[in-house]
Order: C-alpha cells, then sequence, then structure tokens
C-alpha cells in the first residue's frame, strides 16, 4: 500500500535537510515496524518520497510524504503509532492511503505559500513600499549559481498579514514551484533588503495541480 | 553569563551561516532533557572533536545513561563546533553549551572530557575557551566546574595534567557516582536549589583532596616529578603521605547492562549504528596494543544479553547498522552461536551488521556469511605485519600460508573488495620487513585473480606503530620522520597496481602523536604553546600543523625526539610509572624482552603469565567465579590459585 502522510516540520528539525530527512522517515517506520517496500539491486533503498524540498532553517506545516509498504495496512492509529516513533520536532497531522499508480508527489507540486515573520524593526511605511515597488515592476533579473533568471514571474502573490508576537510584522507569499521554475523566498527576502538572519520562514501550504 | 535563551537567540541568528547546523541544536531522538534547576549536579560529557564523531561514542553514552538515571543529577552533551562555527561563535560572544538545555558550559558542575587519543588534547583545551574556562587547572577556583577526563590516552595523564583537575583511570562506570557523590558532599551545604546559573561557589582544593583519595582517580597537582640531569624522570611522588603512591586503574567486574537507547541524530554522521559490546578486553597479547594491555581482564557478555540488547536497540533507533564490539570478535567464545542467533532476528530488515576484528582464518568468512545476505562492502583482516619474523617480535603469528589461504577463500565466496591492515615501524623492522608487505599483497591479490579475474580489488591500509605507556614496547623508539617516509615510499613503489589501494597515515601525524602518547609533564607547556600559535583538530589532515608543533617544543627548550625518537633505559623511571593499568612493569619488561628473542606468547586463556591483574583485584575474582572472566579462578580461601611466579 502506499501511505501519504502529511506532517509539520518545526524546531530542531528546521536544521535538518531533505537528504537527512529521508533517512528520518526510514529510521521512523523501522522504530513503527511498518514494512517499508524497498527497491531491488545491489543497493536497495526504501521506496520514500518526499513532495519538496524545504529550505534548510525553514519550518513547516504543510510537508507531504509517501510510503510505500508491503503489506496493507488498516489506517486506523497510524497517526499515533507514526508519532510515537518520529524525533521532536516532527508532528503527524494526517496519514491517508493513495492509489500505488498516481503520479510522483514531487511532480505534482506547483506552488508553495510561506509566512515569514520580520524578527528586526523596519519602518511599516517603508515595507509597505518595497512590497509595491517588487509587485508592480515587470522583472526582476537576478543571479543563482551562475545563471541569470528572472524572479518576478515566480511570485505570484506577496503581502503583509496580520503580525505575529510583539506586533512583529509577517509577509505571506505565494512562489511557483514547478521544476525548474522554483521561487525562493530568501531571493525575494534579499530583493527587499531583508536578511534572511533577522526572519523566520514557515511553508504553510503545498499547492498541488 | 548568558541564559539558554539568549543562547538561542543568538544561535538562531547565525546557524544558516554555518555548515552542517544540525550539529548545533540538539533535540535527537532519545536524548534525555533533564529540569535544570530540579538536578543538585549537572555535569557536562565533552567529546573534543565535532559533533559528527563524537555522538556516536558509545563510553560517553554510557556515562550519559548512568548520570541522567540519578535523581540528583543530570548530564549533557557538548562536542567542538567546526572552525566556520567557532569563528562565527567567538565574533558573536557565544559561549560552548550543553546540547540539552543550552546553558552555558560554564554554568556546570563538572566538565568531564573523553579523551580517547592524544590528538584531542589541543581540543579539549579550546573547549576549555570556548567554555570562558581559565585553562590551567592552577588558575580556576570555586567559580568554576570541576574539570575531569578519562580514555585510553589518559594511562598517561602527563602531558594533559596541567589543564585537567582530576583524570580517572581505567573504566568509568563505577568512578564517575563516587566522584558525584563527592561533588555533592562537598557543595553540599551551599545547594539552594533556586535558579542560579552560576554554579555555587567551594573550597576548590578540600574538593580536589577528597577526590584524590577515590580509587582509580588521580589529581595531578598533588604529585610531584623529580627529573634526572638527562631529563629523564627520576621520581613522582604524592605530596602528602595519605595519598597514594599508585593510582591502579578502575575496573567494573561485570558488565554493566549495555545502552540501547542510543541517540539518532538528525544529519548525517560517521556512524550511524546502534552498538552492542560483546565483550571487554582481549586475550591475545598483541604487545603493540595499547587496548589489549589496558583493558583487562576479559568479560564477556552473554549471548541472551547481547542479542536481546541488540534487538532493543533496533527498536529505540531505527538504525540501519548493527555493530557488534569488541577487540577480538573471533575471541567471543560463543561467536558462532551469536552471530547465527543474530543472524536469525535480523535477515530481511536491510540491517547491515558489522562484526569487526575478525581472526585470519576460514571460521571468519563463515561467521560474515551468516551476517550477510550479499557481499556488499569489503571484508577487512588485519595481519600487521609480513614477515613471520616481525609477527613473532609483535606476538601476532600468523603463517603466511594461512593469510593466502584466507583470503582466496574470501575472493572465492564471493568478496569483490578486500581490506589488509598492516603497520609499519614495529620495533627492529628493516627495510625487508616492509617490501615483504608489498610483496604479501601482491599475492594476496594474484591469488584473488586466479579465482575471480581482474574484478578482484585490493585495500591496502598502512598505519604507523606509535609505542604506547602500559605496553611491551614502552621502552623502544618511534620511527623519526625520514625513516617513516623512506617506508612509505618503497611501498608506494611496490604497490602500483590499478586494483590495490594504498592509505598510509602522514608521517609527521605519526611524529604528534609519539610525541604526546610518552610525553611528561613538561609537554603540557608545548600544548599549550601549541594552542595558542592555533593548533586544534590535530586529528584531522586539514587541521595539523607540523611546524606549529616543532616550534612549540622549541619554545620550550625540549627536544621532540627526546620523546619520539629515543630507546629509554632499563631501568627508567616513566612519567606513568605512578598510574597502572593492574600490568606490572616488570611483567611488561620480561613481555619486551621476550619480543626482542622472537619469543610469541600464547592465548592468556589457555595458560595465565600472570600480568598483575589477578593480584590486583583477587578479591573481585572470588566474588565473580565462572567463566564471564577469562582469567583462572581464584580460591575462596587460601591463596591465588592461578597466577604463576605470584
Amino acid at each position: 500500500m502506499r501511505l501519504r502522510v502529511t506532517f509539520s516540520k518545526q524546531g530542531p528539525l528546521r536544521y535538518t535537510g531533505h537528504l537527512d530527512l529521508h533517512k528520518i522517515w526510514e529510521r521512523a517506520a523501522r522504530r513503527a515496524n511498518l514494512p517499508l517496500t524497498y527497491s531491488q539491486g545491489f543497493h536497495p533503498h526504501p521506496q520514500i518520497q518526499l513532495a519538496a524540498a524545504l529550505p534548510l532553517g525553514f519550518s513547516s506545516r504543510c510537508e507531504l510524504v509517501d510510503l510505500k509498504l508491503n503489506e496493507t495496512l488498516p489506517l486506523e492509529g497510524l497517526v499515533d503509532r507514526l508519532q510515537a516513533a518520529v524525533p521532536a520536532g516532527l508532528h503527524i497531522l494526517h496519514v491517508e492511503e493513495i492509489d500505488e499508480r498516481a503520479p510522483a508527489l514531487q511532480t505534482q507540486v506547483t506552488a508553495a505559500e510561506f509566512e515569514i515573520l520580520l524578527r528586526d524593526e523596519i519602518a511599516p511605511q517603508s515595507l509597505t513600499l518595497r512590497l509595491q515597488t517588487v509587485m508592480e515592476s515587470e522583472s526582476l533579473p537576478r543571479e543563482r549559481r551562475g545563471k541569470p533568471y528572472d524572479l518576478r514571474p515566480l511570485i505570484e502573490a506577496l503581502n503583509l498579514i496580520e503580525p505575529g508576537p510583539e506586533n512583529l510584522p509577517r509577509l505571506w507569499m505565494r512562489l511557483a514551484a514547478r521544476e525548474g521554475a522554483t521561487g525562493r523566498p530568501e531571493e525575494v527576502l534579499d530583493v527587499l533588503g531583508i536578511p534572511l538572519e533577522s526572519t523566520r520562514v514557515e511553508r504553510s501550504c503545498l499547492i498541488f495541480k | 553569563m548568558l541564559t539558554p535563551t539568549e543562547i538561542q537567540d543568538k544561535l538562531d541568528r547565525i546557524l544558516l551561516k554555518v555548515t552542517k547546523p544540525g550539529r548545533y541544536v540538539g533535540g535527537e531522538l532519545n536524548i534525555t532533557v533533564k529540569d535544570w534547576n530540579a538536578a543538585q549536579t549537572r555535569v557536562a560529557l565533552v567529546f573534543p572533536d565535532i559533533y559528527d564523531i563524537g555522538v556516536s561514542n558509545v563510553g560517553l553514552k554510557i556515562l550519559y545513561d548512568l548520570i541522567n538515571q540519578r535523581e540528583d543529577a543530570l548530564a549533557e552533551r557538548a562536542y567542538v563546533p567546526w572552525t566556520d562555527m567557532e569563528a562565527l561563535m567567538r565574533s558573536n560572544g557565544i559561549p560552548l553549551y550543553g546540547l540539552e538545555t543550552f546553558h552555558p558550559l560554564a554554568a556546570f558542575d563538572i566538565l568531564a572530557f573523553s579523551l580517547p587519543y592524544e590528538t584531542l588534547y589541543t581540543n579539549a583545551l579550546n573547549t576549555l575557551d570556548l567554555a570562558g574556562v581559565p585553562l590551567r587547572a592552577a588558575e580556576r577556583d570555586g567559580r568554576h566546574p570541576l574539570i575531569i577526563a578519562g580514555g585510553h590516552s589518559t594511562m598517561n595523564p602527563e602531558p594533559m595534567s596541567a589543564f585537567i583537575d582530576a583524570f580517572v583511570i581505567g573504566e568509568g562506570e563505577e568512578v564517575i557516582q563516587d566522584m558525584i557523590n563527592v561533588v555533592q558532599r562537598v557543595k553540599g551545604q551551599r545547594f539552594n536549589g533556586e535558579a542560579d546559573l552560576q554554579s555555587s561557589t567551594f573550597d576548590r582544593d578540600v574538593m580536589l583532596k577528597e577526590l584524590a583519595r577515590i580509587p582509580g582517580v588521580y589529581v595531578p597537582r598533588f604529585y610531584n616529578v623529580e627529573y634526572l640531569e638527562d631529563g629523564s624522570v627520576a621520581a613522582v611522588s604524592p605530596c602528602e603521605p595519605a595519598l597514594p603512591k599508585t593510582i591502579t586503574k578502575r575496573m567494573v567486574a561485570k558488565l554493566p547492562p549495555p545502552p540501547t537507547k542510543f541517540i539518532v541524530p538528525n544529519i548525517e554522521t560517521v556512524h550511524n549504528r546502534a552498538t552492542v559490546e560483546i565483550m571487554r578486553g582481549c586475550t591475545r597479547g598483541c604487545r603493540f596494543c595499547h587496548a589489549g594491555m589496558i583493558v583487562r581482564p576479559v568479560r564477556e557478555r552473554p549471548v541472551d544479553e547481547v542479542v536481546a540488547a541488540a534487538e532493543e536497540a533496533i527498536r529505540n533507533t531505527g538504525f540501519e547498522e548493527l555493530a557488534l564490539m569488541s577487540l577480538s570478535s573471533s575471541d567471543y567464545s560463543q561467536i558462532v552461536e551469536l552471530v547465527t542467533k543474530i543472524g536469525e532476528k535480523f535477515s530481511d530488515r536491510h540491517l547491515n551488521v558489522s562484526l569487526p576484528s575478525l581472526r585470519i582464518e576460514s571460521v571468519s568468512i563463515d561467521l560474515m556469511e551468516l551476517l550477510k545476505d550479499r557481499r556488499s562492502g569489503g571484508f577487512t583482516l588485519a595481519p600487521e605485519a609480513a614477515t613471520e619474523r616481525m609477527r613473532r617480535i609483535i606476538n601476532k603469528f600468523i603463517p603466511d600460508e594461512d593469510i593466502i589461504n584466507t583470503t582466496r577463500e574470501i575472493y572465492r565466496r564471493g568478496w569483490v573488495t578486500l581490506k589488509l591492515y598492516f603497520m609499519i615501524g614495529h620495533p627492529s623492522e628493516t627495510l625487508d620487513d616492509v617490501r615483504a608487505i608489498g610483496e604479501l599483497c601482491k599475492r594476496v591479490l594474484a591469488e584473488g585473480r586466479k579465482v575471480i579475474g581482474y574484478k578482484a580489488r585490493l585495500n591496502v591500509g598502512v598505519s604507523t606503530f606509535v609505542p604506547k605507556s602500559q605496553t611491551p614496547f614502552q621502552w623502544v623508539p618511534c620511527d623519526s620522520v625520514e625513516q617513516i617516509k623512506a617506508k612509505q615510499n618503497l611501498l608506494r613503489d611496490i604497490l602500483k597496481d590499478r586494483n590495490i589501494k594504498l592509505t598510509l597515515t602522514h608521517a609527521e601525524d605519526t611524529f604528534l602523536e609519539a610525541l604526546l602518547s610518552r610525553g611528561d609533564r613538561r609537554i603540557a607547556e608545548v600544548i599549550y604553546a601549541a594552542w595558542q600559535a592555533g593548533a586544534k583538530f590535530d586529528a584531522w589532515n586539514e587541521g595539523y600543523r607540523y611546524d606549529l608543533w616543532s616550534a612549540a617544543c622549541a619554545g620550550q627548550g625540549l627536544d621532540p625526539e627526546f620523546y619520539t625518537h629515543r630507546q629509554r633505559r632499563v631501568d627508567e623511571v616513566f612519567p606513568w610509572d605512578h598510574i597502572t593499568a593492574a600490568v606490572k612493569k616488570s611483567y611488561l619488561f620480561e613481555d619486551y624482552r621476550q619480543s626482542l628473542e622472537g619469543i610469541t606468547r600464547i592465548d592468556c586463556r589457555q595458560h595465565c603469565f600472570a600480568c598483575g591483574i589477578l593480584p590486583t583485584f583477587k578479591q573481585v575474582r572470588r566474588e565473580n567465579p565462572g567463566g564471564y572472566w577469562k582469567c583462572p579462578e581464584v580460591k575462596v580461601r587460601g591463596e591465588v590459585l592461578a597466577a604463576p611466579g605470584d
């Protein structure tokens, strides 16, 4: 059977990257005694698919993983069984069974939404103005790993939302997350002149085809 | 002192600028986070290398569990930050902290260092500096944590004696409890249970005196060293008659239940595995082997205890690898039964079971076959030397034909890669002995090719022997850098084959290890000077700086060759002679003398050579009769039975 697990990733696990998260799921499955299906061949690996890589340092409340199992198990009680097996910082929100032939998770993502807490003081007018400038510009030429690209079409939405704790301002953005066209929150922040280390970024929603 | 919240807040702003920030945030599965204010004694267990290496250390895990099981104490962990993180911590004023609650190390009562090998010494100094604790023991007072250290390298504690308040000699399971009890008694009246970040002040001298009375604890400041004119030690003596002249190691009669709730890192580390210690000690008596001499007697865990612990450990961790640990797996008396049971339990579970240190015989291949469905990875054997003369000298006697037959069989049974470990620099080694290593490797590969053709591969690891304290070779010189390089060049010339991969240790690394291994108290100043000049991560090739260590020696007016490349006098008093692993110096010398004559000694389970363990621990042996120990029995009444010549 193929299980789809929705989970959040917070706290110290923000500093665990995509590949290491794979390993965390493999071990969690072994602790929870879930019979993972392994690939054939000389170096068998477990059939685990994560939806979209979450950049290091970001938290999320909308991560998805598909686990392929050798057996069919009742869904009842699985949330608790998985919760008991994962490290602090992962919270299991939902488990469902999906069609084994459904397309791979990572090919189905089209966009991602982020909430960003700005921890350092910024004048509200200045912030509004900066957002406006970004959204009104026709293109935002950038370079990443030596390759030029336009950031602007990757920004689907960008605005201020209700403030966070201590009345700190919060941004919300929806960025494209298609293959070969992924918008990165840190790039948007850079355009806005906000240093990444003064923020807290959380992925709040993944949007699928 | 910063509060945990302040530290976390500062960390948040720098972590994305460093490689692998997951090293610095804790939060792993199976950690124990206790209430800081509810613990009377707070211990930080420090492995002075990076997280990736330290987190899987089994010795510290044992202590972590033992301390955290006490209601009145807590244990946290600390590792050394990598250079990028260190720079940011220093520039942002972040002290080193415990990974469980983010309290600064300086707020703990005890900082306990694991020092398994000498090349961690500068990192230990750096740790103290990052913690904001004065490096020299003499400069610390009642406001500072007690600094203790244990581990194999502390069998010669003298080079680190200026920096460590108290050394643990031998096994730590029982003595750590004794030490915590003393710390509590001395600090006792001042403990008020309130949220006090500064550990309460106390009379350091009183505490150290009490600690020095615990068997197996060495407090260097209470011992004086006198030197002869030639620079060797004249005598080491306690400055008070109440203190022991000799500090004998601690040893646990029965191995306590093995830890099974291993910490599971959230990032990739060096060893991602659950480890079960199946046996402690080794009866083979290889003369070069430090562990084999200092970890006596041999104590074996029963098969069922190992199997149960392995199952529990995999259930608790989900690790993909299980390591059955000992100094010599083949010598575990029920090894076939153990491996069969483990194989049955864990087959089809995508688990890799590793069994280190197998003897060179076909039974080892059977054992590996029981554990592995696939022949992935290599098969490792350690002949150590390539001529029979040399093997007699080091007391690891294996005829050449056994090596050829066993390795041929390994290739025949489906392994494509074989790994062979050798050492150069054994006492009285000649270039012919070194050449023989190359010739033997070529023969092994030729045999492999006869069986499986040109896909046969051979990895050859050649390290350089460093004479260690408390071993039969403590009298011999270590090869000089020039000698080592000449021997290594010879091996490179002989082993030019695209299917042979030769790995050598750097000659300069050997020099440093040799300097620190048999150093005396004066070496402490060399370590300090080297650290000040920037030495750290000496165990890492990119970290180690030979020039800097040479300069540090020169600055102290010391000739490094006095320590590394000198044959010791027969009657020399060693800087570590007041420390004993309960193996007598006279026994070590006799063994050394026999090695010069090419006389080997058989496995001491078959014949006791009276190394000194039994007389020292005869009462313990009486209380623990039977096959758990591999030493002869001692009668309940009357004299020691077994130790001839005693």
